[in-house]
């Protein structure tokens, strides 16, 4: 009897789910939940991805978290950056701030001429948010990062790029499908209400028709996805590092 | 043809004020051992160009850097750099703040002698907003969406002054070998400096692998130094990987005085056989 699917892996389907249909694109992603996400989405519903090893090399199949894999091509940073203006890449990015209209910050809080508190920098969030899909995942979904406004704007806004598509936190997947393309929530992941998610949002989260109770479940992993998690893909249980429990 | 240089003396062929690229890319294969040097030489107010790392950070610990020109700065493994935080949330240095892409066209118009070439990177960003001095400009040529022409990012050339480079292998003439999966930007800022100063993990006669490992060109290279482990605690591949625990105390060093004291006289100010020496402990 397969143990139930625990709140990293129903998240790890979401991310899965957010390249659905993408062809023969780079799923690029940074964080352990988004990669173990391209990688199943290429292990199922979606083979003709392109994944790494999480460094310069292109892998023949999907790998492990932290494994090597045999190389089908070859990716050094300099290629992530001609592949963004190039597109035929859909990045998971993250966010350490959010706006309803989906202008993303991983720079600096507060102030930037002298910051309370230095962060990343923008890295590569403008170049990839005009040429690219991007999708976001937010590994603790609170306020501090839902805000009205962001401090520094490093990935724009969903009316000026090229593709917001989702975002997927430990509590919810969203998309920008609400008025004036902001933040609308998608579903919820079992075990959490529209309501927890709404509050833990610094803004109105747009909702869809029917309100709160129409708010759907997030789909949980099949058996197979399951299994490839737990015996494939990470089975030291990465995933539960980033979503406790 | 020797170009052989000791790290001391290619530290202290840097002038103040020098706009000096940093190779390599957050923590892997950054030129450390001629930071190191740096450190310990006279040159102040520096502007670094870096994707950066520890590099930037030690060197802001050391009170060098006027101004960073940067996409990011991180330790990888650790994500933020103590040092350059500490440094920007005190206020003592001035940023510019590049989109990578950005950041790796000024280096290409630079490497090409360029005054700029055009990105859609920065656009509808606060990028544009904390670089009042970036310019837009309009394609003569229409395409498909813009029959007017697309707006795009002037990025300006990214001029140095010098670059610092480290490699796994070089020869005296000054020719640059990487063995590692990813070559990072090294080439540009090569070709993008005035004046480009290699280290390696090993002096060689001749290479052996491929030509295109043979990432830097004698062309554009004004010294060399030997440095074994001088990329240490940033990653080497294939020679060495990033060393997690140096790292740590590394960056434990921001917050504690009494830490960084000790980091400093016993590492770096004790000169490269001292850092060396702590390194293998």
């Amino acid at each position: 009897m397969t143990a139930p699917p625990t709140r990293s892996e129903v998240a790890v389907a979401a991310c899965a789910d957010a390249w659905r249909g993408d062809g023969e694109v780079l799923a690029a992603a940074m964080a352990p939940c988004p990669v173990l996400g391209a990688r199943l989405a290429r292990a199922t519903s979606s083979p003709d991805l392109l994944t790494t090893d999480g460094a310069a090399v292109l892998t023949r199949d999907p790998v492990p978290l932290g494994a090597d894999g045999e190389a089908e091509g070859w990716l050094p940073f300099r290629d992530h950056l001609w592949l963004v203006l190039h597109g035929r890449r859909h990045v998971m990015l993250g966010a350490s701030q959010m706006d309803a209209e989906g202008r993303t910050n991983i720079s600096c809080v507060g102030d930037w001429e002298r910051p309370t508190a230095q962060l990343l920098g923008v890295r590569g969030c403008p170049g990839n948010t005009v040429r690219n899909t991007v999708s976001y995942w937010v590994p603790r979904h609170s306020r501090r990062v839902f805000t009205p406004k962001v401090d520094m704007v490093s990935g724009v806004a969903a009316a000026d790029a090229h593709e917001l598509r989702r975002v997927v936190t430990d509590l919810a997947v969203m998309d920008f499908a609400g008025p004036g393309r902001t933040l609308r929530l998608v579903s919820v992941h079992p075990g959490c209400t529209a309501e927890q998610a709404c509050d833990a949002t610094g803004f109105d989260l747009a909702l869809p028709e029917g309100g709160a109770a129409a708010v759907p479940e997030t789909r949980v992993p099949t058996g197979e996805e399951l299994r490839l998690l737990r015996e494939v893909l990470d089975p030291g249980g990465v995933r539960d590092t980033e979503v406790p429990g | 043809m020797d170009k052989r240089m000791t790290p001391d003396d290619i530290a202290a062929s840097i002038p103040d004020g020098a706009v000096l690229g940093i190779g390599g890319w957050g923590s892997r294969r950054k030129p450390m051992a001629l930071v190191r040097a740096l450190c310990r030489a006279p040159a102040r107010d520096l502007t670094v160009v870096a994707c950066a790392g520890p590099d930037l950070g030690l060197l802001c610990a050391y009170g060098k850097v006027r101004r960073a020109v940067v996409p990011f700065a991180t330790l990888d493994s650790i994500p933020l750099e103590p040092w350059f935080r500490r440094a920007r949330e005190e206020g003592r240095i001035a940023l510019t703040e590049y989109d990578e892409g950005l950041f790796m066209f000024g280096l290409l118009a630079a490497a090409h002698r360029l005054p700029f070439l055009p990105t859609p990177a920065g656009l509808h960003s606060d990028v544009m907003r904390v670089n009042p001095e970036l310019r837009t400009v309009r394609s003569p040529y229409p395409s498909p969406g813009h029959p007017a022409g697309e707006e795009l990012t002037a990025a300006p050339a990214l001029r140095l002054d010098a670059a610092f480079v480290h490699v796994n292998r070089a020869d005296r003439r000054g020719n640059g070998q990487y063995l590692g999966p990813d070559p990072y930007l090294d080439d540009l800022f090569a070709k993008a400096a005035d004046r480009t100063y290699l280290s390696c993990e090993r002096l060689v006669e001749g290479f052996a692998g491929p030509p295109q490992t043979l990432l830097v060109s004698r062309a554009t290279v004004a010294g060399v130094a030997e440095t074994p482990g001088g990329a240490h605690f940033t990653s080497c591949e294939p020679d060495y990987g990033r060393d997690e625990r140096f790292q740590r105390a590394y960056a434990a060093t921001a917050k504690d005085p009494e830490a960084w004291d000790r980091f400093r006289a016993s590492a770096i100010d004790a000169g490269e056989d001292a850092y060396q020496r702590e390194a293998r402990r």
